[in-house]
């Protein structure tokens, strides 16, 4: 960090104030919800005491067991297949100049600004009239893969305009081929940024609700739709306090683990990573 | 192997995925978008009679306000998370110390974490006898309060989940930005204000820009947060169009509706290009 450390009396204070009230904003919510989930009280938000009940009653729920295996299947098959052909598409999009790849560009940057309501209105309607598809847990799947690529591709991307091209040629200079330095130079080296966008795209998936909504159907329902389901129905619940509890918890375990393989990369490759996946 | 041959293919499985699953399904929209529905007929589609009916009906006095209402719902959302994004970011970059990397990890979390979930807290918090009420209730303030089926609750819901969204490529821009820049405005007797907005946030606009499409973006079509913490009065766009879809049964209409929400967001993407250049894509 070769950045010189302003001295203290220069230190804006009252930015530091806003700030931590913008972190305190960002999290209470969370806390409460986290909190309210180990509520004894059958409803309302009252506090009447510390019990782990609702959490045993998820165990118990077959529905929502479904529910997880189901989201876990859409997330991990999305992600494994958005990351291998994002990768070869981000690859080819940096490695090699030909005609169209400005609109190839352009048509990832579509995908990523594409409002959510509409990507999912658009799969329903071509699922259910072009293609003629029983809409289910591999539909979901689809639609999945769809939206995840292009996170993929421009994380990935990312990271590969970022490495020196010379190490390419270098390797080709003393006869490697292109597999060879492809498997050798470039896997390696982009490597972190692949994880990244594995990470993202799980993440992407494991939370997706309005594209999961339109595009599911019998058998095909994740934590997500359950929940928003519920809500939907029910209303505020402490069952929902305390699965919406695991599914953060889970979020977080993913991060951790994300964290400790960034840890190994460069500082540079961890801060720019996760923001160039938003722009 | 020539470059342009290994080039597309390697393009080859993502061109399909986008065909199939974005282009082809757009353009089906596009195609029902000026399809005719009656109640008792199947939908018709016709190149010599393309039903524009659809597009004026998507804009009539019934579903009008209720764009217009989605689009001020998220200016103000993307106006609250520029004054609540821009002190934090700025604060991360410059005072951020050490502990730089953690806050960011701090966003980064809520960013990444369930926006169904962080929306959710919120009716916990804001509902007819939820916590708020509780607490208000506990100091004397009366019991029963309900503060969601509000403007606010919905325009604090949108402001809260997308706050990330703005954080983020706002402290990129400005962690990149030259800080002599803004010494040399100082020792050129500017003051702190006018370094501010003649220095400071005309360098970082890429950020900004990109923070504010980020957030305005899904928060114009968003229909999770008015479904949670809204209620008729705050019905928003996304939620019709959702509605025209799996409770109407009136696939045109929605259809024409999403063309029209799509367009609109099209017009500030490109406005976004033109911006800050082809580097973005």
């Amino acid at each position: 960090m070769g950045k010189p450390k302003p001295k203290s009396a220069l230190r804006p204070r009252y930015l530091k104030v806003h700030a931590f009230l913008v972190f305190a904003f960002l999290f209470l919510p969370i806390a409460v919800l986290v909190t309210f989930s180990f509520n004894k009280a059958r409803s309302g938000t009252s506090w009447t005491g510390f019990s782990t009940r609702w959490y045993r009653d998820l165990i118990h729920n077959e529905e929502v067991l479904q529910d997880f295996r189901n989201t876990l299947k859409v997330a991990i098959a999305a992600t494994i297949v958005s990351t291998v052909i994002g990768t070869l598409a981000a690859f080819a999009l940096t490695r090699f100049k030909f005609a169209g790849r400005t609109a190839y560009s352009t048509l990832v940057f579509i995908s990523l600004v594409l409002p959510e309501v509409v990507m999912g209105i658009s799969l329903l309607v071509f699922f259910r009239k072009i293609a003629h598809f029983q809409l289910g847990l591999n539909t979901v799947i689809l639609a999945h893969i769809s939206f995840c690529v292009a996170f993929v591709i421009v994380v990935v991307r990312a990271r590969l305009t970022a490495f020196d091209n010379r190490l390419v040629e270098a390797a080709a200079d003393l006869g490697a081929t292109p597999v060879q330095s492809f498997f050798r130079i470039v896997l390696p080296l982009a490597w972190p940024g692949i994880a990244a966008g594995a990470m993202l795209a799980f993440t992407i998936s494991l939370d997706d609700v309005v594209i999961t909504h339109f595009t599911t159907g019998p058998g095909g329902t994740t934590l997500p739709i359950y929940i928003f389901g519920q809500v939907g129905k029910f209303g505020v619940s402490p069952s929902i306090n305390a699965l919406s509890t695991f599914v953060l918890g889970f979020s977080f375990l993913i991060l951790a683990l994300a964290g400790f393989f960034s840890a190994r990369a460069s500082r540079r490759g961890v801060g720019g990573v996760d923001v160039t996946a938003l722009t | 192997m020539p470059d342009w041959v290994s080039g597309h293919a390697l393009l080859l499985p993502t061109t399909i995925v986008f065909l199939f699953l974005l282009i082809i399904p757009l353009l089906v929209v596009l195609q029902y978008s000026v399809a005719h529905r009656s109640i008792y007929k199947p939908i018709v589609f016709s190149w010599s009679h393309l039903h524009l009916a659809n597009y004026t009906q998507a804009l009539n006095a019934e579903f009008l306000p209720t764009f217009i209402r989605s689009i001020a719902y998220a200016l103000t959302a993307t106006f609250l998370c520029v004054l609540l994004g821009f002190p934090l970011a700025y604060w991360i970059a410059r005072f951020g110390g050490r502990l730089r990397l953690f806050y960011i990890v701090l966003v980064i979390i809520p960013f990444l974490t369930s926006y169904l979930i962080r929306i959710y807290a919120w009716q916990f918090i804001l509902q007819n006898n939820g916590l708020l009420s509780n607490l208000m209730d506990h100091v004397g303030l009366g019991a029963n309060h309900d503060f969601t089926n509000t403007h606010f609750a919905v325009i604090l819901g949108l402001t809260y989940g997308f706050l990330p969204f703005m954080i983020l490529p706002l402290y990129a821009s400005i962690d990149r930005m030259d800080k002599s820049l803004v010494e040399a405005s100082y020792d050129l007797g500017h003051g702190k204000a006018s370094t501010l907005f003649r220095v400071t946030i005309p360098a970082v606009s890429p950020g900004l820009v990109a923070g504010i499409l980020l957030v305005f973006i899904p928060a114009v079509g968003d229909f999770v947060t008015a479904d949670l913490l809204g209620g008729v009065r705050t019905q928003m766009f996304g939620q019709i169009v959702d509605g025209q879809f799996l409770e109407s049964n009136n696939w045109p209409l929605g259809s024409a509706m999403s063309i029209l929400l799509t367009l609109f967001i099209l017009i500030g993407v490109f406005f976004y290009l033109w911006r800050v250049g082809d580097e973005a894509l």
